[in-house]
């Protein structure tokens, strides 16, 4: 059996607020086989700094690159955001000479050099094309099948298809079925692929929380029983926040937002406890009782 | 700007699309024939009563620098890359505003937000200050110690950038 080692980029919001996803990442990624080895002298991807400076987000996203580069080995993440900067800068700075040639001569001063010899994922593209399919159905001991849920596969897992290119922007597969592995159905609803509206909060919360009702509204209306989400802001946006759009909006939905590994997890029998579940705003109790977790 | 106002000569920067296209990400923006799609399958617009990608692209275009650097709209894409897959003429409509956006950066116009974020990566690594509670909760959760960025040396690469002034607000302000 081939070895699945990959140095582990959290990024920023993981480990500042969505503990539960990692939890249940690292858990379910171990069942699997995946072997996670540290990311060391860290920095944020860069993506935060795009809006303010495209170079300076190249270099933090080229200096990450570079470190991994280092130790020999690929980088998984979890945050769509994570891997949609780490990828799109790596395939950029390797096909333009000039760019790399800037981007070296600053991270020269901190003793790095971008080589583009490694390779960034995130961690659905690590199940579905290392770990693979058949491996994942293996390890469920659970099937779900009593749970109809619907995916949320946030942005930048998919967008730009020219970097990320791995699904279908416009009809995004990977996610279903990874959710269908389970036992779960995967239902469709209206505008599956649109944005959670995270990275507007802050500038205008009041779009940011329409954006998330409208993913809501059309979620309840298909009568799923969880969202299930790959992306720490875009579960911050449908789980912290449903209960605030419930009472801006005079809306009431109930709808259980899941980390995928959470609903993986539940499948492969590891125990709710161990999946960081305490950690989720909306009520998860009928949820857990469907699946026979009471 | 509304729909009446006239656009002023005098307030045009007609070198102003030239230096947007020789940024990387800008390259596109003269192919923009202005069919709206970007408009019409942004799910911002769709929300929004100001924020119209199309309008923007036609201003950088016409050479409004002014209005466009100074417009609050311009911070309110949520970089989603809808536009940008979608674009008839690939125009990266998504990349051009993040131009416009750093353009108007180096006039020191930056929303809290982002300038929050841009110190916190540069004095700990990490876009969010991460509280104590955080990192011993992590223990308890059975979660190896959170590495720690490397200051120095994310300081050192980032040496003659020069965005530090405008996260800083020691930029010319709006």
């Amino acid at each position: 059996m081939t070895t699945n080692k990959y140095l582990m980029f959290l990024g920023c919001a993981i480990p500042y607020r969505v503990a539960a996803f990692e939890v249940s990442a690292r858990k379910v990624l171990h069942k699997l086989g995946v072997e996670l080895v540290e990311m060391p002298e860290f920095n944020c991807c860069g993506l935060p700094l795009d809006p303010v400076s495209h170079e300076a987000m190249l270099i933090l996203a080229a200096r990450n690159l570079a470190l991994a580069e280092q130790k020999g080995l690929p980088i998984i993440t979890l945050c769509p955001g994570c891997a949609g900067t780490l990828k799109k800068v790596n395939q950029t700075l390797k096909e333009d000479r000039a760019l790399r040639e800037e981007v070296n001569r600053h991270l020269k001063e901190a003793g790095l050099e971008f080589k583009g010899t490694t390779d960034a994922k995130h961690m659905m593209q690590v199940l579905i094309e290392d770990v693979g399919l058949e491996k994942v159905k293996d390890m469920v001991v659970k099937p779900l099948t009593m749970l109809k849920v619907a995916e949320h596969n946030g942005c930048h897992i998919l967008r730009p298809k020219e970097y990320i290119g791995f699904d279908d922007p416009e009809d995004p597969k990977t996610l279903k079925t990874l959710i269908e592995a389970t036992g779960a159905t995967c239902l469709d609803y209206l505008d599956e692929t649109e944005c959670c509206g995270a990275p507007s909060v802050g500038v205008s919360d009041k779009v940011a929380l329409q954006l998330a009702r409208d993913k809501l509204n059309h979620v309840k209306t298909v009568n799923a029983r969880a969202l299930i989400t790959i992306c720490p802001f875009c579960h911050i946006m449908y789980d912290t926040n449903e209960l605030r759009i419930e009472k801006m909006f005079n809306e009431t939905y109930g709808i259980p937002i899941l980390h995928y590994p959470q609903l993986l997890g539940l499948a492969m029998g590891i125990k709710p406890e161990e999946l960081g579940f305490s950690e989720l705003k909306v009520n998860v109790s009928d949820l857990m009782r469907q699946v026979g977790e009471v | 700007m509304t729909r009446n106002e006239s656009i002023k000569t005098s307030e045009i920067d007609s070198r102003f699309k030239y230096e947007i296209s020789k940024m990387h990400g800008g390259e596109k923006l003269l192919r923009c024939f202005q069919c709206g799609t970007c408009t019409s399958d942004c799910p911002v617009a769709k929300f929004s009563d100001t924020y119209r990608p199309r309008q923007i692209i036609r201003m950088a275009q016409f050479g409004m620098k002014d209005n466009v650097l100074k417009s609050d709209t311009l911070w309110l894409c949520a970089s989603c890359f809808t536009c940008t897959d979608r674009c008839p003429q690939d125009v990266e409509v998504a990349s051009v505003i993040r131009v416009l956006r750093n353009l108007a950066a180096e006039q020191g116009i930056v929303p809290q937000v982002f300038k929050d974020q841009c110190t916190s990566i540069m004095e700990s690594g990490y876009a969010y200050k991460i509280p104590e509670t955080r990192l011993k909760k992590r223990e308890s959760q059975g979660l190896p110690p959170l590495p720690k960025g490397n200051v120095e040396s994310i300081c050192k690469s980032l040496k003659g950038v020069g965005f530090v002034d405008h996260v800083e607000g020691r930029g010319k302000q709006k």
